[in-house]
């Protein structure tokens, strides 16, 4: 049975979608994604250091056949910032895929809504398929998907805080209200257990980047985690029995020896 | 001439082209997007595209980051 991921048209078997921050190095980043048997992975975009030309470009390590390469706008504060930085993400491969980010705030990476807001009309005006990061905000949501989100990413905690989901309420509402659009829960996950909870409210897929690369071997971590976002996914699917105060028993009443 | 990239000095040859700039920094053309005064040169564009004194260029590429 295919139980696939459908973004803007295109199909992700997995469910899983991974960052490539953090990693001690390409190898271990590699032998993660590996692991995790992501499909989709997001990627920054930086100056070339044009003094030091020694370090290594991602894109010789990750196999652009393999995985679909998501270019993020992180670190950018403001829409104009974030729009030029997809601009320029989307002359490298000629892929008009966007994570967007548009931070209002250092200490907590939260997002700005307005900036946010305003950065998805103009790059869907743009011709990009666009992924915001925003706040588990059922509004902030609605507007983007207006705007012609392709999907919509809350968070469940700050970014690469662990913390794991802190508002189950409103993610759970978001999953009831929001239906035209993919749901991905994108960062805070801290450990598989985290991964699965998400999954098991229904959201449809799950990112992460620092619970895997943060974690003392993240190539365990990103099996770990292929396997809670496999095993969510199948218990929301499975439909999971109603909680009950008192025991009732699993085996017959009838025929017991006396 | 002297030219700014990515915010430091850079000496190249008068009349010197987009394209001659990423191969003397010897950079992979396929793996980053080049800006010059604000405006995105497209890869097809870059042999075309001749710089002059004081050109501001931006060269970028792909890194790790995620949810950064």
């Amino acid at each position: 049975m295919t139980d696939s991921l459908f973004i803007a048209g295109r199909e992700f078997r997995s469910r899983l979608i991974l960052g490539s921050g953090k990693y001690e190095s390409f190898d271990l980043m590699v032998k993660s994604l590996e692991a995790a048997e992501t499909e989709m992975v997001t990627v920054a975009v930086r100056r070339v250091n044009i003094t030091d030309r020694s370090k290594e470009s991602l894109l010789d390590y990750i196999d652009t056949k393999k995985y679909h390469i998501l270019p993020n706008t992180a670190g950018c504060y403001t829409a104009d910032e974030a729009i030029r930085t997809a601009m320029l993400a989307r002359e490298v491969l000629d892929n008009n895929w966007i994570k967007l980010e548009v931070i209002g705030d250092e200490r907590t990476l939260f997002p700005d809504n307005q900036g946010l807001l305003e950065a998805t009309r103009a790059l869907v005006k743009e011709g990009f398929i666009v992924l915001p990061y925003l706040n588990d905000d059922l509004i902030v949501a609605r507007r983007l998907i207006d705007a012609g989100a392709a999907a919509v990413m809350p968070l469940a905690a700050p970014i690469g805080s662990g913390l794991g989901i802190q508002n189950f309420t409103n993610l759970r509402i978001l999953r009831e209200q929001i239906t035209e659009v993919p749901l991905i829960v994108d960062a805070g996950v801290g450990t598989a257990s985290d991964a699965t909870l998400a999954m098991e409210l229904g959201v449809d897929g799950v990112l992460m980047n620092t619970g895997i690369a943060g974690a003392r071997d993240p190539i365990a971590m990103a099996e770990a985690m292929k396997h809670a976002v496999r095993a969510g996914r199948l218990a929301y699917r499975a439909g999971r029995i109603q909680k009950k105060l008192y025991a009732s028993a699993s085996s017959p009443i009838e025929g017991l020896s006396k | 001439m002297k030219i700014i990239v990515n915010g430091e000095e850079k000496q190249v040859e008068e009349g010197a082209s987009l394209i001659d700039l990423v191969s003397a920094l010897d950079l992979k053309p396929e793996r980053v997007a080049v800006e010059v005064n604000r405006r995105i040169i497209r890869r097809a564009d870059w042999a075309s595209t001749t710089l002059a004194e004081g050109d501001k260029v931006e060269i970028v590429h792909f890194v790790g980051g995620g949810a950064r």
